[in-house]
């Protein structure tokens, strides 16, 4: 098979991953929304528990009318949700899911990681000043000052593990970890910062200032509508799986198992949905912080413990 | 000059463009219609203007040309989430201007209503706080404990909301067979459970003290100054409960505490609206012990056409809800002026609100929790 039919293949394969995953975990976050706050969730359409209801949504999406807002930035406006979402879409490429069963297995796999996803601070950015809208302009700012001073403390945090396994490829982190054993063993600290930063990072409570329902309505997207506001949504839903199985890849392992190529692929989805399952609890439990306090949290508490972590491990490796 | 002196005056000149952002009034966290206009500088306001009266239905004009008697439903509309407490409020005024006898069994139930009401009141507020900060589960805790509270007020007055049901002279009904029990199991479901559920859901959350403590502070002369009424007078440390200071009803026969705090910021006040509904569950609980047989409703002219003049108030969960009515012999008030807490301590936003972040005031008028329905009456 020609080199560039393998390629669409795999191109396919991850997008409709990333649809299927989407809407998975739009449900999922519903139903466990449900139990914790004592009611049922979704359980209309479908059996068993509402299933159906992601099938519901993706049509409602797809039908509803998409409204531009008469003052804004038509093209800017335009492309907010498509350049929110491609980088979102590209970051699978060094994701291993298995073994073999990784887009492309780079050596800088975790450089190519970070400059992927601050990009999607672009596509913000655009949607906040493009629709026009004071809400979606403060809520644009706030993911930029937030984006912008979390990314640092969550690529420091990677540092400490880039330095133990000694390279920057993704799937040569997990080799490493299937012969030494997981990385959160000596990292623990570097996984906590990760941790934190990456809820930052992905707006999601105790962090979701850019979103921030009850004072910015909801922030940057609150004037798109239809499968534009659902394009934000999947990008969205898709960046806490791609996160959530980073962080599996740096501390927990990855994919490794000794049941073969399956069994490698499912355990890595297990630990990846593990940590979505997490952070949805995390979303429905706290209350938001305030600007102010964010910052002093990523600039006074996360930078330092982050790099005291780098000289920590680099102290382990010197003994 | 020097150069850097230059660049400094230039940037000055620049300036900061200061943003007029719109809350509301189709806002989600604005508690109903308030539109709240406010000037950014960032993210700091530098002035915040509450702009009022989209609920505006005509209430003091209207009931000018109703009999007393009918006034009673409408006052329910008033404050929606203190359905009792503005019922006997205007009752009591009419009851004092035409002297009218209640009995002794009608006022304990008026008692007991008013206070369940309190801790239905008190709980949305929580809930709305909370929401207010983000955390959405325990909005829906909240509402969960209220509905509950709901199911027994249906069972006594038929509505869960406007229940028309504190009449001239006594209430519409006698309480039913066994719903005493009812309230006293709810009554320890809440002091043993749920309030200690939200302590650890939320109270003790280190986010949720951190965005509160400190934060919104009123000092004690400004609360005097601004007429600040209920849990945010007694928040900045007054100690001030019409229901001791100026029993009303039988009130003066109930054991029970006021509570204050001293801090006067948003804490204070979310803190005393949690302990008030534990000495609401108090009163509650004597008023069943002491509560006689006998009738509940009393003898009333069937014409009433009381004259002179009047104010007499109530506590609400909001504060010293008030009526002034003046009669000038006719079967209909000549004038009904309601003095709603909310209006009062919605007064204080702009006070408040200076300095503050975007994402404070939110939480101030979660606060001051102000109900539309009175505020524009």
């Amino acid at each position: 098979m020609p080199e560039w039919v393998m390629a669409i293949i795999k191109i396919l394969i991850v997008l409709a991953f990333i649809g299927l995953n989407g809407m998975f975990l739009i449900w999922a976050e519903r139903k466990v929304a449900g139990f914790i706050q004592a009611r049922i969730g979704p359980a209309r359409v479908g059996r068993p528990q509402g299933f159906f209801q992601l099938f519901a949504d993706a049509i409602k999406m797809f039908s509803k009318e998409d409204v531009r807002p008469a003052a804004a930035d038509k093209w800017v406006w335009w492309f907010a949700p498509v350049v929110f979402f491609t980088p979102v879409a590209m970051a699978f490429l060094v994701l291993p899911f298995g073994p073999n069963v990784i887009g492309l297995d780079m050596n800088i796999g975790l450089i190519y990681l970070a400059a992927v996803a601050s990009f999607a601070l672009l596509g913000v950015f655009m949607a906040g000043w493009g629709s026009n809208n004071k809400y979606s302009l403060l809520g644009a700012m706030r993911a930029g000052a937030q984006m912008i001073s979390y990314e640092i403390p969550l690529i420091l945090a990677t540092i400490g593990v880039i330095m133990i396994t000694g390279t920057l490829s993704t799937q040569g982190i997990v080799e490493y970890q299937v012969a030494h054993g997981w990385n959160i063993k000596t990292q623990f600290l570097a996984f906590v910062v990760f941790f934190i930063a990456m809820l930052a990072e992905l707006n999601r409570t105790p962090f979701d200032l850019v979103i921030a329902e009850s004072e910015l309505t909801s922030g940057f997207f609150t004037e798109y509508s239809g499968i534009r506001w659902g394009m934000f949504m999947f990008a969205e839903y898709t960046n806490i799986f791609v996160m959530s199985a980073l962080a599996v890849t740096l501390f927990f392992g990855g994919w490794a198992s000794p049941f073969g190529l399956v069994g490698s692929v499912l355990i890595f989805l297990i630990k990846t949905y593990a940590i979505v399952f997490l952070i949805i609890w995390i979303r429905w439990s706290v209350p938001r912080v305030r600007i102010d306090q964010l910052m002093t949290l990523g600039w006074k508490f996360l930078l330092p413990l982050s790099l005291f972590n780098i000289v920590f491990t680099g102290l382990i490796l010197l003994i | 000059m020097s150069e850097i002196e230059a660049r400094r005056l230039k940037a000055e000149e620049v300036g900061h463009e200061k943003l007029i952002l719109n809350l509301g009034p189709q806002h989600p966290s604005t508690h109903g219609v308030l539109r709240v206009i406010t000037t950014l500088e960032g993210e700091r306001i530098t002035e915040a203007e509450p702009d009022i009266g989209f609920l505006h239905r005509n209430f003091e004009k209207i009931v000018e040309g109703w009999t007393w008697s009918q006034v009673i439903p409408l006052t329910d509309r008033n404050d929606y989430l203190a359905n009792i407490n503005n019922e006997h409020a205007y009752v009591l005024a009419v009851e004092k201007l035409a002297g009218i006898e209640v009995p002794e069994r009608a006022e304990y139930i008026r008692v007991i209503m008013s206070e369940l009401n309190r801790i239905a009141s008190h709980l949305l507020t929580f809930g709305t706080f909370a929401m207010d900060m983000g955390a959405f589960t325990p909005f829906l805790y909240g509402f969960r404990e209220r509905e509950l509270l709901y199911d027994i007020f249906e069972k006594v007055t038929g509505a869960r909301m406007m229940h028309n049901y504190v009449r001239l002279s006594g209430v519409r009904n006698d309480l039913p067979d066994g719903w005493d029990k009812e309230v006293l199991e709810f009554l320890d479901r809440l002091e043993n459970d749920v309030i200690p559920d939200y302590y650890d859901l939320l109270i003790k959350n280190p986010i949720f003290e951190a965005r509160s403590l400190g934060v919104g502070v009123l000092t004690k002369e400004d609360a005097i100054a601004y007429g600040a009424a209920g849990p945010i007078l007694r928040g900045s440390g007054i100690d001030w409960d019409l229901r001791r200071d100026m029993p009303y009803s039988i009130y003066d026969r109930f054991d029970f505490e006021v509570i204050t705090r001293e801090e006067g910021d948003h804490y204070a006040r979310f803190m005393v609206r949690m302990d008030e509904m534990i000495e609401s569950a108090k009163i509650i609980r004597q008023a069943f012990e002491q509560m006689p047989e006998g009738p509940v409703m009393g003898k009333v002219p069937r014409v009433l056409k009381p004259e002179g003049d009047i104010y007499s108030a109530v506590e609400g969960p909001r504060g010293e809800i008030g009526v002034y009515l003046v009669g000038d012999g006719n079967f209909k008030p000549y004038r009904v002026k309601w003095r709603a807490p909310s209006f009062s301590n919605l007064s204080i936003l702009p006070l408040m609100a200076k300095g503050q972040f975007v994402a404070d005031i939110v939480l101030t008028i979660g606060t001051l929790d102000p109900i539309f329905g009175e505020v524009d009456r």
